[in-house]
């Protein structure tokens, strides 16, 4: 049978390849994933692990030897937008991903670590359907690549789901997820787990009522589709749905908690990292902002399930628990940050958690088996609400910092760029730390701006943003290590700019991260003393890798690429000079001194001793 | 601000880098370069069928210019990546304050408009009556009147749509059927949008067109529309101001003809610039760089 090729966008299109046609019983590529996360020789899923936490137990390079550490190699990956997210490793091959770019185009390469200087295996480039354009949010990036059963799967900025075959790059199928012209778009790496691609939708500005769906790995077909907000066959709950929290809301919420049929445009959107937990059978993603930018027409209701942390049976699509964060967000505080798995002794008993630093400037832990919330801390300074109180699970909203339409609501901390953006963490089990980069930035939002789009003029709201403690700071980041028993910073790193790199923990207590103007570090895990640091070619906002070369030698890999939503001011050149660019003319960026510490790129660097 | 006069080294410069489709003697356009949505009826679509079309015809002709087009929708994008670059030159209606352009005198005033058909016996006249608590109100989500409802603590029975839907047309098409087949008792739509439905029913189900007035803080229901150049180009705003003033009982009988609501327009400024304060960042919405090709 040939392999035909197709370059339309045509959803629900089935390419089989003939060698799928005819195949031996299908291993689930479940029990092919969690070997290859065990494997600290290799990186095979975005978060290292289905636990999320990015931590490699590798210790060849340690304290001591990192200041030998140098460049081994590094590879262009052809664009200029923001390079978010980091390359798998699988056995020799790394697979490396480019942002989206000018040309509406994006790569994805393959190369062989067994030979000197890694050259191409194989190079797939796709176009983007321009229509994504003008809808996607903030720079043009792609969060990174999934791999499963010799396949790379991943979801296009245009909401097209692709499989490629892992040995040649040739398309074995590819499906639509979300279609731009509704405003939908994608920018999430979405997650295997057993046959199925789970991937969500971006497009919570447009009132796009957001859900997260599985396609069967090997067709693309898909299984389920379950919506963040609506009548409860579209959540898909479980019988006994939140059960052991039934002050947290249990059914009817996705319809009553909005006024009339307002969740019809509800947004809760999920385009974030995300994480799994194999022996519970847990799926657990976040979801975004509610669907209208202005809080008003919202108000009566927690607008459920927006701002929520969900924890989903990935084979039947079906919610056990959901637990809100932000109920009736004023702020933009999209909640869809990850949610890290770990084990913890919280008031004397060992239990399973995850812990998610929140947007909103606070970090949730909760018992993941039934979504009991179990501690809440501000880990950055917080003024919108005062606290988080345990028992209802509510945040104690602090009523001067509502915002409305018509007014300057001034002084809200943090900013909307959130206490952490969807930068993952890093949590090592040495340490029982999290290594999180985090903004310090506080915010006026005021709902009042003429808007145009297509004919029709609307209101919008302007936000203002500067810097930490109502603008008495003068660094806009940190990189701080957490412990969440105590509830506070063991240490922090204070940075120029946001770091807006997702660290990696290694079992020397090691930690690597990327900053905004180009450096890439590595600290100590114990105290976050500076160990090395390198200027790459351009600001990095991708995460780190560490992995095992053919050659038994420990590597570091990161993707240095300056962009996203503090960074676009160098990935889009808004000059200085140009009052109405979208982060102003003379704004943060300017004052944080980006545009004259790194200009834009993508390169793959990989370190080495 | 007086102009002043390129000296002849100047000139030759001018000439041989300024991409604008002038020459440098007082700046007399040569042909007019409009930034057309290809999709977008009743404002523009690419067979010129639009009423922003027909004024660009007009004021081409009163310019002695030849009209061409930039074809782009007009959505977040196009002013960084078309106008500035100077892809086009000019978008024949924007809402006057609009600060991503510099914008001539308005020309026109519209308003969000409550339409309702006439057999289901209302009297609407504003948004203060009390029988919009329950009637079911189909609404563009994040628009003015959307929030005006709301502050009137009306939102149980009001429907939002999305200002993107499939092309444009389908995006007013929906709500617009939506209303005809009593989904939703009354639709609050944008004056042109609603004003060129009714004149496409063509009497056949006579449809209320109710205008509503003034706004409420931060939250205008009417807008004023002028024609937008890049910021900085004086030369061209002038022109055309000068050619909208000469053929002003033209593009009023087009915009009549479209079925847009007019109102007067204001005397006054509606939107003053917004003022950025150095050290702050400014968010609204993000542009992006991507050359551009016309659709």
């Amino acid at each position: 049978m040939s392999v035909k090729r197709c370059t339309s966008l045509i959803g629900g299109l089935l390419i089989l390849v003939g060698s799928l046609v005819v195949t031996a019983p299908m291993v689930s590529a479940n029990d092919e994933i969690l070997k290859l996360q065990k494997d600290d020789g290799q990186w095979a899923i975005q978060g290292k692990n289905y636990a999320a936490t990015r931590y490699s137990n590798l210790n060849q390079i340690t304290p001591d030897n990192v200041k030998n550490l140098k460049v081994a190699w590094s590879f262009s990956l052809g664009t200029l937008n923001g390079q978010e997210g980091g390359p798998l490793v699988i056995g020799d091959t790394m697979y490396v991903h480019s942002s989206y770019s000018s040309g509406n185009s994006h790569n994805i390469y393959a190369l062989d670590l067994s030979k000197e200087g890694a050259p191409i295996k194989w190079k797939y480039a796709a176009k983007h359907d321009p229509k994504a354009v003008p809808v996607a949010c903030c720079d043009l990036v792609h969060r990174g690549l999934n791999y499963a059963n010799g396949k790379i799967l991943y979801q296009t900025l245009d909401g097209i789901v692709i499989a490629l075959d892992a040995k040649t790059g040739k398309e074995l199928w590819k499906t639509r997820n979300a279609d731009p012209s509704k405003g939908e778009t994608n920018t999430g790496v979405g997650m295997v787990i057993h046959d199925k691609f789970i991937v969500g939708v971006a497009g919570g500005e447009f009132g796009v009522r957001g859900w997260v769906a599985a396609y069967d790995v090997n067709t693309g077909k898909q299984i389920w589709k379950a919506r963040s907000a609506g009548p409860d066959e579209d959540l898909m709950l479980e019988k006994d749905f939140n059960a052991a929290n039934p002050h947290y809301g249990r059914f009817g919420e996705g319809t009553k908690s909005w006024p009339g049929e307002q969740w019809k445009t509800g947004g809760g959107t999920t385009w974030g990292y995300w994480s799994y937990d194999s022996d519970l059978n847990l799926l657990y993603y976040s979801t975004g902002n509610p669907g209208t930018w202005n809080p008003a027409p919202r108000k009566g209701g927690d607008n459920k399930w927006s701002m929520t942390i969900w924890a989903r049976n990935p084979d039947t699509g079906k919610a056990k628990w959901a637990y809100q964060m932000t109920p009736w967000d004023n702020w933009d505080y999209d909640g869809i940050n990850e949610s890290v798995l770990t084990d913890q002794t919280i008031g004397g008993k060992k239990l399973k958690v995850l812990t998610h630093f929140d947007r909103n400037g606070f970090v949730y832990t909760l018992d993941r088996t039934n979504g009991t919330l179990l501690k809440a801390d501000a880990f950055v300074y917080v003024n919108w609400a005062k606290g988080v109180d345990l028992k209802t699970g509510r945040p104690i909203v602090n009523e001067e910092k509502l915002t409305k339409q018509g007014a300057d609501t001034k002084n809200i901390c943090p900013c909307a760029m959130g206490g952490k953006n969807q930068v993952p963490v890093a949590y090592s089990p040495n340490t029982n730390l999290f290594y999180a980069a985090v903004n310090n930035m506080c915010m006026n939002y005021e709902g009042v701006l003429v808007q145009y789009t297509a004919g029709a003029p609307y209101v919008g709201a302007n936000v203002l943003m500067f810097n930490g403690h109502e603008g008495k700071d003068n660094w806009w980041g940190d990189v701080i290590a957490w412990d969440v028993a105590k509830g506070k910073r063991v240490w922090e790193i204070k940075e120029q700019q946001p770091p807006w790199s997702g660290p990696v923990a290694t079992a020397s207590n090691v930690v690597f991260y990327g900053t905004m103007d180009g450096w890439f570090k590595a600290v100590d895990a114990t105290s976050g003393k500076l160990l090395w640091k390198h200027k790459v070619g351009s600001g990095i906002i991708g995460n780190p890798i560490t992995y095992k070369g053919p050659d038994g030698k420990q590597y570091v890999a990161v993707y240095s690429g300056v962009g996203g939503w503090f960074g676009a001011t160098v990935s889009l050149d808004l000059p200085p000079d140009d009052p109405t660019a979208a982060l102003g003319g003379v704004n943060a960026a300017y004052l944080s001194k980006l545009p004259m510490a790194t200009s834009k790129g993508g390169t793959l660097y990989v370190f080495g001793l | 601000m007086s102009r002043r006069f390129a000296i002849a080294g100047g000139f030759v410069i001018a000439m041989i880098l300024s991409p604008f489709a002038w020459s440098a003697w007082g700046g007399h356009i040569t042909q007019l370069r409009a930034c057309g949505d290809p999709d977008n009826m009743p404002f523009s679509n690419k067979q010129s069928e639009g009423f922003e079309n027909k004024i660009a015809e007009v004021i081409a002709k009163e310019l002695k210019v030849d009209l061409t087009y930039f074809w782009w929708p007009h959505q977040r994008g196009l002013v960084r990546r078309a106008l500035r670059p100077e892809l086009c030159d000019v978008m024949i209606s924007i809402p006057q304050g609009w600060d991503q352009v510099l914008w001539t005198k308005p020309y026109y005033r519209s308003a969000y408009v409550i339409i309702y058909p006439k057999d289901r016996g209302f009297q609407i006249r504003s948004l203060d009556d009390p029988i919009l608590k329950r009637l079911k109100i189909g609404v563009y989500i994040n628009t003015p009147p959307a929030e005006a409802l709301a502050n009137r603590d009306i939102r149980t029975n009001v429907v939002g749509y999305s200002l993107l839907y499939g092309s444009q047309n389908e995006r007013s098409e929906k709500i617009l059927q939506d209303l005809m087949t009593g989904e939703i008792d009354v639709v609050i739509d944008w004056g042109p949008m609603a004003g060129y439905f009714v004149k496409r029913m063509n009497g056949t189900s006579p449809i209320e067109v109710v205008p509503l007035q003034g706004g409420e803080p931060g939250i205008p229901f009417t807008f004023e529309f002028s024609m937008g150049v890049k910021e900085g180009n004086t030369a061209l705003k002038v022109e055309l101001e000068q050619a909208i003033n000469r053929r002003h009982a033209e593009i009023r009988k087009i915009l009549e003809d479209y079925g847009v609501p007019l109102l007067p327009l204001l005397a006054r400024e509606q939107f003053p610039k917004v003022e950025e304060k150095p050290g702050e960042v400014f968010y609204r919405r993000f542009d992006r760089d991507d050359p551009l090709t016309s659709y």
